[in-house]
């Protein structure tokens, strides 16, 4: 049996993040555990340029930002395990796994972060009519696809889904040749940022459809085009707005899940709406010395903030290990008025203050961000704009005494 | 003549929605939270760029591909000609991040940076 101090699971952006910094915060021995046969995770696949502003200060694409960090954790003493799958993680920290080349092997942390991301969304999740060929992918398969195996999925798309992945899909298949001849979305707003929307899909001429989707799907063994409807207030599609689209190529970008099929065995708390885990200002999971970091948790929107949640993740994981955690409190944190959920969802240590994130349930503009500490305001801050497909956050100074923290949006 | 348009910012992800005015003189932005969505806007009016983000086939590494981008931003009526360049070109491995693929794309001065390692 191997022995580590702190077991990452996951080499993506949140686990390589959290692995560095229990490293940096003094953890002896550290392990990755990646079933990919590189590190980097999704980033490897996102060639566009947009990341790192926050934590680099300059723009970089997703390979970049990957290396910065995949090559501080080749220079550091932390062990890697490639091409292996965690099949179970127990309460008492055991993980076995297995791997082509190692075969079966088992774990035993004495912490453990979870960093496996989420996945999308697929076509059985909307129940889409009609037929079954093949030429309907999700926008991050598309991805892979274009961006790591030089394959192009098709030559006439329809984007479903005006996500970040289907926006940059959208852009891709374009500058690969293909006709992207619409992106469907069914809400009367985008989840994807605003920049996206301007320069993956207005530079290219791409129509974006609000209040629309796909109804049926039609072609025996390949894609031959969908029905398209408008949609009324309660998401029925309109009869008379059907539409037929010729098409080879479905792209779905319809929303992402985190990946906590490790975490169900574990039987943490689980939060409903994130469908992560409850977790502290340490980002512990209910089960102690557990933490949870990056899109497994809650699904992030720039992967500068998936490193820094990681960051605390494994800083407290380290720490966990060395002297144990002092926590002599719980504060809940609360979702107040217009706030669709907040994380950390508690407060244990005698930290003084926090940042806390949030995401809100409609766009409000202007908008202003009340934290009360048990019914009491103790501080209000504006924002020009608030959208639920961007995650905000608010450093709160956590007042003595406090039971209950919450936040709310209103108008302004 | 007076111009009127309204541009979101892609510089980062905020993206802000900025009005801006031209007349025969002066350039003007509202709504911009920061200087550098002056610049995007400015630039948007005048001579509109883009950074290109593509992949380049690779002959014999661990990978068919690897990622690219400008090494700067790029005129946006050059776009088509330079993914149509990129294309048409095929590197040996290894390929090392930051490392100039093609020099003076398209000719715009700018190069093709590799954003992966592409091992033999």
């Amino acid at each position: 049996m191997i022995k580590v101090d702190v077991a990452v699971i996951g080499g993506g952006p949140a686990g390589l993040a959290a692995a560095l910094s229990a490293k940096e915060n003094g953890a002896k021995s550290v392990l990755i555990i990646e079933r990919d046969v590189r590190l980097g995770g999704i980033l490897s696949q996102c060639i566009h340029n947009g990341f790192g502003l926050h934590i680099f200060k300059e723009e970089l694409t997703g390979p970049e930002y990957a290396d910065r960090y995949t090559e501080r954790v080749k220079n550091s003493d932390i062990n890697v395990m490639l091409d292996t799958m965690v099949l179970e993680i127990t309460k008492d920290k055991v993980i076995h796994c297995i791997s082509s080349e190692e075969g079966y092997s088992v774990v035993q942390a004495r912490a453990i972060v979870l960093a496996m991301g989420c996945r999308e969304r697929t076509r059985g999740a909307l129940n889409i009519a009609g037929d079954r060929p093949s030429g309907i992918y999700t926008a991050g398969s598309a991805q892979y696809m274009v961006n790591m195996q030089s394959l192009l999925p098709g030559k006439t798309a329809v984007i479903l889904g005006s996500g970040d992945i289907g926006l940059i899909m959208a852009r891709r298949m374009t500058w690969e040749g293909a006709k992207v001849k619409m992106v469907c979305e069914l809400m009367s707003y985008s989840a994807g940022l605003n920049r996206n929307i301007a320069q993956c899909l207005d530079d290219n001429n791409i129509p974006l459809k609000f209040n629309h989707t796909v109804v049926k799907i039609h072609g025996k063994s390949r894609l031959e085009g969908v029905t398209i409807a408008q949609v009324d207030e309660r998401f029925r599609p309109i009869k008379e707005t059907y539409e037929y689209v010729e098409c080879d190529t479905l792209l779905l970008s319809v929303g992402l899940i985190p990946e906590n099929e490790l975490t169900d065995n574990l039987q943490v708390d689980m939060n409903p709406v994130t469908k992560g885990a409850i977790v502290d200002e340490m980002r512990q999971c209910s089960l102690e010395g557990v933490f949870a970091c990056g899109n497994v948790l809650h699904v992030h929107d720039l992967v500068d903030n998936v490193s820094k949640e990681a960051e605390i993740a494994g800083r407290y994981a380290a720490e966990y290990v060395i002297e144990g955690i002092k926590t002599n409190r719980e504060i809940a944190v609360r979702n107040g008025e217009n706030v669709r959920y907040t994380l950390p969802n508690y407060i244990r240590t005698d930290i003084e203050n926090l940042d806390i994130y949030y995401r809100v349930t409609k766009t409000i503009k202007p908008a202003v961000i009340n934290i009360y500490a048990d019914g009491k305001l103790i501080k209000s801050k504006k924002a020009r704009v608030l959208n639920p497909g961007e995650m905000e956050d608010i450093n709160v100074e956590i007042p003595n005494g406090a039971k209950e923290i919450s936040v709310e949006a209103k108008e302004e | 003549m007076i111009t009127e348009k309204d541009l979101t910012c892609i510089v980062c992800p905020v993206g802000c929605i900025m009005h801006v005015v031209k007349d025969d003189q002066d350039i003007t932005v509202t709504g911009n939270a920061c200087k550098r969505g002056e610049k995007y806007a400015i630039d948007e009016m005048t001579a509109p760029k883009r950074m290109v983000t593509s992949s380049i086939a690779i002959i014999g590494g661990d990978m068919p591909l690897a990622s690219v981008k400008t090494s700067e931003a790029v005129p946006k009526e050059k776009i088509d000609e330079i993914l149509r360049e990129i294309r048409i070109t095929t590197v040996k491995a290894p390929v090392k991040i930051g490392e100039a693929l093609i020099r003076n794309i398209a000719y715009t001065g700018a190069d093709i940076l590799a954003t992966r390692n592409v091992n033999e």
